[in-house]
């Protein structure tokens, strides 16, 4: 297990739970970035100001982080460009249907025990590992 | 007040998503492939992410349920739906496959515009389309 990182894994982790604590305490809102992301072009428009805040900030986040640690997070992307577009279309389809991703659901959700999100984290984690199992040890990608 | 509530929390959110390297789906992947353990090469950081991020934010949660008012003014609001229905169900189902595919989720997809690389806009673009397919559809 070389490739583990338990530290900055549990502060990064720390990190997120503590953007969606606050998230909640100070906006009253759940931190679900599909939501957020996809309700960008809808609603009030005082709450729309909200989301592209902090769509805005989810993007200035790695950059603080490139600037404090004198380092980029390494993003390495394998995938081609037309998988990349099934799965963008996969994601964002599946994250709307299912109202909800592993922010939203996955941290969120199973913070407040909710059953729905409890179910939707085990219904991701399950097909996300038979696909990535089947594109790397069947199909060979 | 609101938007930098919100603008501060996505940063910290974009922050966390960068220290924890799951900015990086080649490491949501190798989280994934639990194939690895047979050959060591798992990479268990994942779950150490949401264990970190859970503990954080369950005492937030706990506040939320005997308060109403959010700090920076607005209410609370929280899901009301308890149903464990198909479209969850099958929702989830079909954002695991498209996140094993690449290993990308909404959230570092959207973090990883900031080293412009020209994947993560498709993948964010597409994605979009993907939600936006959705809602068409619930106007029908």
């Amino acid at each position: 297990m070389e490739n583990f990182t338990p530290i900055s894994a549990l502060c990064g982790g720390a990190m997120i739970g503590l953007a969606a604590g606050l998230y909640l305490m100070l906006n009253g809102r759940i931190a679900g970035i599909s939501g957020i992301v996809g309700n960008l072009a809808s609603g009030p428009r005082k709450q729309q100001f909200e989301r592209m805040a902090f769509v805005a900030g989810l993007i200035l986040g790695p950059l603080l982080v490139t600037i404090v640690t004198q380092s980029s997070p390494a993003i390495i992307i394998n995938a081609s460009l037309p998988l990349l577009v099934i799965a963008g279309l996969l994601v964002g389809f599946g994250t709307s249907l299912g109202s909800g991703c592993t922010s939203g659901h996955g941290i969120c959700g199973l913070a407040r025990l909710s059953p729905r999100s409890m179910v939707a984290t085990l219904a991701f984690m399950g097909s996300g590992v038979a696909t990535t199992y089947l594109m790397r040890h069947l199909a060979g990608f | 007040m609101r938007i930098l509530g919100a603008l501060f929390c996505g940063t910290l959110f974009g922050a966390g998503l960068a220290v924890s390297g799951m900015i990086n789906p080649e490491k949501v992947l190798a989280f994934l492939d639990v194939a690895a353990i047979a050959t060591n090469s798992w990479d268990p950081s994942l779950a150490l992410v949401m264990l970190g991020g859970l503990i954080v934010a369950t005492p937030f949660f706990i506040w939320a349920k005997t308060h109403s008012n959010a700090l920076l003014g607005g209410t609370v609001s929280l899901p009301t739906k308890r149903t464990l229905d198909r479209p969850l169900i099958m929702g989830s189902l079909l954002f695991g496959v498209g996140w094993g595919l690449v290993g990308l989720c909404p959230g570092p997809a959207i973090s990883a515009l900031s080293q412009l690389q020209i994947k993560s806009l498709v993948f964010v673009l597409a994605m979009l389309s993907g939600m936006a397919l959705h809602r068409g559809f619930l106007r029908k």
